[in-house]
């Protein structure tokens, strides 16, 4: 292993196998030309693996379409070169390639896995023929041998059973087997370089560390080059043998993981990774001091139950429980998490405890009465206390209200005070969530989305609730955005002694602002512990795997033996 | 599967009986009575008597009340017996089947050309890398749809027939009599083919299989028909049903423009003398293509849509 290490360094300073020099892209748009990538210079040696780490809209996808020749339509290389080593002879120029030219370098010299697998397989063609297919357009199988060999390479990218899988069709496949079939696309013809663009970012924690690891072990086994470009530092610092740190269109940084995590040159790297909350030593949190309960619990949920029906299949229906027998309770000023996979309960649990949807069984008291089939005038009184604070800011402010319209409504619907008064409130709560008085005049789509969420947390704020849900707050946000608004949170909670129900999947996050955190699967909560006792002595082996797919652990894990030893 | 055939089944019978109640009340309503029309001497030149004109009306039983008729009307439908013609008294469904081949025939070669011009539009707009090429044939389709008819065929007529000479202005002997009314009829429907599919092809060309693709390294051609076609297709057959019904409507037009004969031509007579029985079996028939079609495509969904076959979208 190390003997090839140095052989691929030693290659490195010799002839990379791809050198990016002073690229330009920009963008035709209406508004005239926008610059996306700036003077961008880069290398990956032969069996390298380099990450490129980014907020949204820094440029790192555009780079790396670049390079394989997919820029959308209105975008352009300008300037600078982008050269691929041959086998043999100089390397080849790639910028200015006309298409047909760049089709002999798609798939067989720089294979491509895509970001949302979900998306990314055509939804009326067999998984079998869509690998198939990158064999026969380079001419590495016939028709009669690209199905034998497409089944051996969906096994070869760990996909089980692959001859039925072959067979299927991608909406037959969940996510992660999807990602595989990506996989076995990539490297169907071998190319010496992949480019793995937020490969995982749509998937689950568990299964995003199972992918990752079977990419790193098939590139590294075949010697190949990986490009990856991630949004996420513990990606890259787990995955990569040097990061490239990209900020308004520019190459900002550039590096082995260590120097770059251990000294970062530039202060934009300084921020992402002081945000990046898998790599955050775990005492720097900002959580209010654990509630001193006086009174009896805010909100109190018993053997809470919820059916939902199945499609009938041969007459008969079956049910699936989504939430099977959760109990908890939230005390004032408390941030209670529910962690989980998608599918595992902990959105629908939450939707119970607000009453949005009614369970089959079970209990849930608010402030000692019970809510569970309050209608009318009790269940719009629970909307005064318990409010809700979305995932996705793009998609919960309405486009059409004024973001004052947008804080206000909640008074409006219960027609707290004048409308002077309202308006008044509405001044203090975006001041409150960190935000100018001049938003309030403005339209949401002309918003940051950081701003679109503490917009959200402000509406959610207007009524003085006593319990605020949040349903994924920041995973729609990046990481030097998503920091801002937990802090936020937090200081809200101290303040106003607000409980929290907090929804996520994501551990790093919740470490850093849950009190108690409960781990949900396939319904049922597996264990509820004081955060600090769950990280450090998980009781249950699936808390276990969660934890160990926190991306940035590895690296952690790494400095941690390196210091000690 | 079975159940769902049952429902579709029993929704199209009440499509017919739907057709059949307001075809009715709409003739009925209409002033005046197909007796009144032919004693007005529209026929063979001689107004007839009161008394003879009663006993007409009796003898199609238009002296009964309205209830009646209607009943009577659709107990003999649900038995296939639309009647017969007030005006000549020929079985109403010998004279459908009479006029329906000419009517197939342009209908088909107008549907085939409707498909081949409308797909090759939608295709070679999405496909071309010509700015000004792309925007002029996505704009055409739109341009075509708002075109009338019967002012395509004659201008059809004046260029081909009067001043070219090449192919017939009228009737319908030989496959060339056939070019100019199948164009005629096939070119607002081939417009609305083109624009739904053109919108469906961007659309899916911009998704993110249709990367996965260009990064195997697939051609661009390839990926068109591969790819893209076939998902496009999808919402493209959605409106199947309503290119025929465009089709039956538009043959009423173009046979009275080309002086073919065919079911439009029978339309148009049997509507201008309020033939009740004809007018009511042609409405009946037109619903039943159409309820027939719809329901095609709703079978064919699940072979081009795998996801529909197993029941993954709902």
């Amino acid at each position: 292993m190390s003997e090839h290490a140095s052989k691929s360094s030693a290659q490195s300073v010799a002839e990379p196998l791809l050198r990016v020099e002073g690229l330009d892209v920009s963008y035709r748009t209406t508004g005239g030309s926008l610059s996306a990538v700036r003077g961008a210079s880069l290398t990956v040696a032969p069996g390298e693996v380099v990450a490129i780490v980014g907020e949204s809209g820094s440029g790192k996808t555009t780079l790396a379409q670049a390079v394989i020749g997919l820029l959308p339509a209105n975008g352009s290389v300008d300037g600078g070169s982008i050269r691929l080593a041959r086998q043999q002879g100089p390397a080849e120029e790639l910028a200015g390639l006309s298409e047909k030219a760049f089709r002999s370098i798609r798939g067989r010299r720089i294979g491509l896995i895509p970001q949302d697998p979900t998306v990314s397989l055509n939804p009326v063609q067999k998984i079998g023929a869509q690998v198939a297919e990158a064999l026969r357009v380079h001419g590495l199988a016939d028709r009669r041998r690209a199905p034998i060999d497409a089944v051996e390479l969906l096994a070869r990218a760990g996909l089980p059973e692959p001859q039925v899988r072959a067979g299927q069709y991608p909406h037959e496949l969940s996510g992660g087997m999807r990602q595989r079939v990506l996989i076995a696309i990539a490297i169907a013809a071998s190319p010496r370089l992949l480019i793995a663009d937020e490969p995982t970012s749509a998937l689950d924690a568990t299964v995003q560390r199972r992918i990752l690891d079977h990419i790193e072990h098939l590139t590294r086994e075949s010697g190949t080059s990986v490009l990856l470009i991630t949004h996420d530092l513990g990606v890259a610092a787990d995955r990569a043998d040097r990061i490239l740190v990209m900020s308004g269109g520019r190459i900002v940084e550039d590096g082995p993981v260590a120097a770059i995590l251990g000294s970062p040159s530039d202060p934009y790297t300084q921020t992402l990774i002081a945000s990046a909350p898998g790599l955050r030593p775990p005492c720097a949190d900002t959580r209010a001091p654990a509630p001193v309960s006086a009174h009896g619990p805010l909100v109190e949920v018993r053997n809470l139950v919820k059916d939902f029906p199945l499609p009938r299949v041969n007459g008969s229906r079956g049910v699936l429980r989504a939430v099977d027998e959760v109990s908890f309770t939230i005390h004032r000023g408390e941030t209670l998490a529910l962690v989980g996979e998608s599918g595992s309960g902990k959105s629908t649990t939450a939707r119970l405890v607000l009453r949005l949807a009614d369970p089959t069984a079970g209990q849930v008291l608010f402030d000692g009465t019970d809510i569970t089939t309050a209608k009318g005038s009790a269940w719009r009184a629970l909307r005064r206390r318990a409010q809700l604070v979305y995932q996705n800011p793009y998609a919960s402010l309405d486009p059409k209200f004024s973001v004052e319209e947008v804080v206000t409504e909640p008074l409006r619907a219960f027609q707290v005070g004048s409308a002077a008064e309202q308006r008044r409130r509405a001044a203090d709560l975006v001041e409150k969530v960190a935000l100018p008085v001049s938003v309030l005049a403005r339209r949401p789509v002309e918003l940051s989305g950081g701003q679109r969420q503490r917009v959200a947390i402000a509406r959610a704020l207007a009524l003085s609730p006593d319990l605020v849900v949040c349903d994924e707050p920041v995973s729609a946000l990046d990481v030097s955005v998503q920091s801002q608004v937990l802090d936020l949170l937090g200081e809200l909670q101290a303040e106003a002694g607000l409980a929290y129900l907090f929804i996520s999947h994501d551990l790093a996050v919740v470490r850093r602002v849950a009190h108690r955190v409960g781990v949900m699967r396939d319904g049922r909560l597996l264990e509820l512990r004081p955060t600090e006792e769950l990280f450090d002595a998980p009781g249950e082996d699936y808390t276990r795997e969660l934890l160990a797919a926190i991306a940035g652990r590895r690296h952690s894990a790494q400095t941690l033996e390196a210091g000690t030893s | 599967m079975a159940g769902y055939l049952v429902r579709r089944v029993a929704l199209a019978i009440g499509v017919l009986w739907a057709a059949f109640t307001v075809s009715f009340v709409v003739l009925y309503l209409l002033p005046g009575d197909p007796v009144a029309t032919m004693a007005s001497g529209g026929l063979d030149g001689e107004p007839m008597s009161p008394a003879a004109l009663d006993a007409l009306r009796a003898r199609y039983g238009l002296d009964q009340p309205l209830i009646v008729q209607y009943g009577t009307r659709l107990w003999d439908a649900l038995h296939g017996n639309f009647g017969a013609s007030i005006q000549n008294g020929q079985d109403v469904g010998a004279a459908i089947r009479e006029a329906l081949p000419p009517t197939i025939q342009i209908s088909l070669a107008g549907l085939a050309f409707a498909i081949v011009f409308g797909g090759a539009v939608a295709l070679v707009a999405t496909y071309t890398s010509v700015r000004w090429l792309r925007q002029l044939l996505m704009a055409l389709p739109s341009l075509a749809v708002s075109l009338p008819v019967f002012w395509v065929g004659l201008m059809l007529v004046q260029l081909f027939s009067f001043q070219l000479g090449l192919l017939p202005s009228v009737g319908a002997k030989g496959p060339e009599s056939l070019v100019l009314p199948a164009v005629t009829l096939g070119l607002p429907t081939g417009a609305l083919v083109a624009q739904v599919l053109a919108k469906s092809l961007s659309d899916v060309l911009d998704e993110p299989y249709v990367v996965t693709a260009r990064a195997k390294g697939v051609g661009r051609v390839a990926i068109h028909l591969r790819h893209a076609l076939r998902n496009a297709a999808l919402p493209a057959l959605t409106v199947f049903g309503y290119v025929v019904g465009n089709l039956l409507a538009g043959s009423v037009v173009v046979e009275t423009v080309f002086t073919r004969p065919g079911l439009g031509r029978l339309t148009v007579a049997a509507v201008g003398i309020q033939d009740i029985p004809v007018v009511q079996g042609i409405v009946v028939f037109a619903a039943a293509v159409f309820v027939a079609v719809n329901l095609l495509v709703d079978l064919i969904y699940p072979v081009l849509d795998p996801r529909i076959a197993t029941g993954a979208v709902v």
